[in-house]
């Protein structure tokens, strides 16, 4: 078995995504398409085992959330927290993401075509975001790990309280958040951004793109601060 | 939780079917507001001297069978008023052609339990306790016709359950607004708005937007410049729908807490809380679809 096709409006969701936890992976599909998502909570989520899955449609929430391993493809919009605590695998959404996608993200790339909403890559702990188009206010705040790219622009209080992640940055930038600056490119920098451009399939020089990193400043509690940030 | 749902037909073809394609729309945000729901309707409007009330009598004890015909009896006999009465159960459409503000008074004092739902010469208002299914069957949405409507459905979290606080609300004339999230300052916007003399009927947050937004535009400020003061006054999450005989108008707050999605074609422009109230709609596929951004005015001219 190859190739199987669900229409959602034939068949429940949750016999869907049952099947792809549990027998699917005993059973070698490869690809699995799924229909008419009509804006549908939890399109696979939680998928454990190597395979295509195509999204032929809008999804609603939580698209490919928990996502281990699975390359994960959705044709039009994806709604909140898409690939929301990705742990490895692929996410890729062709339209644009509504808020929260990636968030806590551990793992694993996810590649949105279109816009991100606000709060991008919320609490990163890893894993890589490329965003084609521009990114909403508070994306990658307090993010720990990981790296983002947005080729468009970035809305306001980008990277606010970042720990270890790194975002590239082409478009402007309406204002960063606390402790978050804006660093030189490196040439290890230009080696990640063209690597990462290159697994999004999206076509950028690297060098147009700003390095945004931690000052670290707020690593440690600094009493004389008096709530001044 | 709430859903909001929005229809603006823009192919005059479309405004027989406009209740028709509205009701999954609705049906569709049940998951989101499982307690209560409730549209308001813009139809053609009112020859100038007209006004259409709507009337919810569930409060009343008479309920479902309340005495409409009794009520435009006393109406005629005791303010000499004619009055075009549509009931249908604990709902009734009242026209008149005087101004409104003497019958609504009479009724307020002779029906105290009766509630005005909206006055104006364009708008329909219909809310009530219930599945959106069931809202919708009691008040036979699916034939409802006319240029654009305004939707909710509420679960509840700063008022209770109950018909009055359902959403839209309404104030003044011919404008409604519906909330998906919950305000920090209502009693603050209260407090400022009653000693200007406006009333308010519930201890509802979304009522006291409702109100601001009416009294700015009452105070000459065009829908704009309204809603501009609104993002300034009005403290919380919030995305809201409104409603004018002419235009339907969203805004989300700065932090886009409460989703929001449009769909638009050269026929019809549709905002719903999400996508799932909007895959049903004709050549969705063809559509544009877009998320508004916070803080940013949207408003479609019908």
């Amino acid at each position: 078995m190859d190739g199987l096709s669900f229409d959602l409006n034939e068949i429940p969701l949750r016999a869907v995504n049952n099947f792809l936890h549990k027998e699917a992976p005993g059973q070698g599909v490869k690809k699995v398409t799924i229909a008419n998502p009509d804006g549908a909570h939890n399109i696979a989520v939680g998928l454990d085992f190597p395979v295509d899955i195509e999204v032929v449609g809008h999804a609603g929430y939580y698209a490919g959330g928990m996502n281990k391993v699975a390359n994960i493809t959705v044709t039009g919009s994806a709604g909140t927290g898409v690939a929301e605590n990705m742990m490895s695998g692929r996410v890729h959404v062709k339209g644009f993401a509504s808020n929260g996608a990636g968030a806590s993200m551990h793992g694993g790339l996810l590649v949105i075509d279109g816009d991100a909403g606000l709060r991008c890559g919320i609490s990163l702990k890893g894993g890589d975001i490329v965003v084609g188009g521009s990114v909403g206010s508070f994306s990658a705040f307090m993010a720990q790990a990981g790296r983002m790219v947005i080729c468009g622009d970035a809305g306001d209080a980008l990277g606010d309280s970042l720990y270890e992640a790194v975002l590239y940055v082409k478009g402007k930038i309406k204002s960063l958040g606390a402790d978050a600056q804006i660093e030189p490119m490196s040439d290890a920098d230009l080696a990640t951004v063209k690597q990462l451009l290159a697994a999004a399939g999206m076509k950028h020089d690297p060098k147009d793109f700003r390095r945004v990193a931690s000052a670290r400043s707020l690593y440690h509690w600094n009493a004389d601060a008096n709530q001044e940030y | 939780m709430c859903g909001i749902v929005g229809l603006l037909v823009k192919n005059p073809a479309l405004k027989s079917r406009l209740g028709e394609l509205m009701v999954p729309m609705l049906i569709g945000m049940t998951e989101r507001g499982p307690d209560s729901a409730g549209l308001a309707v813009f139809t053609e409007p009112l020859s100038e001297g007209e006004r259409k009330i709507s009337l919810y009598s569930g409060l009343t004890e008479g309920g479902d069978d309340f005495n409409w015909l009794g009520l435009g009896h006393d109406l005629k006999q005791h303010l000499g008023v004619e009055a075009k009465i549509a009931p249908q159960g604990n709902h009734a459409i009242l026209t008149i052609s005087i101004a409104p503000e003497p019958v609504k008074r009479w009724i307020k004092e002779h029906h105290p339990k009766l509630h005005i739902l909206s006055t104006g010469r364009a708008i329909d208002l219909y809310k009530d306790i219930g599945t959106p299914t069931e809202v919708s069957d009691r008040y036979d949405f699916k034939h409802l016709t006319g240029t654009h409507l305004v939707g909710h459905t509420r679960m509840a979290t700063e008022s209770a359950v109950t018909p009055d606080r359902a959403h839209p609300f309404t104030a003044g004339e011919d404008f409604c607004l519906v909330h998906n999230g919950s305000l920090s300052n209502p009693y603050g916007v209260r407090r400022m708005l009653e000693p200007r003399g406006i009333k308010f009927e519930t201890d509802n947050d979304t009522e006291a937007a409702c109100r601001f937004l009416e009294w700015r535009l009452r105070e000459g400020d065009d829908l704009e410049t309204a809603l501009q003061k609104g993002f300034e006054e009005l403290d919380g999450f919030y995305t809201f729908l409104m409603g004018t005989p002419d235009k339907l108008a969203l805004i989300r707050d700065p932090f886009a807490c409460k989703p929001a999605v449009v769909a638009e074609t050269d026929d019809y422009v549709a905002i719903a809380s999400e996508f799932r109230s909007l895959a049903h709609l004709p050549d969705i596929k063809n559509a544009k679809v877009f998320e508004p951004a916070p803080e940013e005015m949207y408003v479609w001219t019908a």
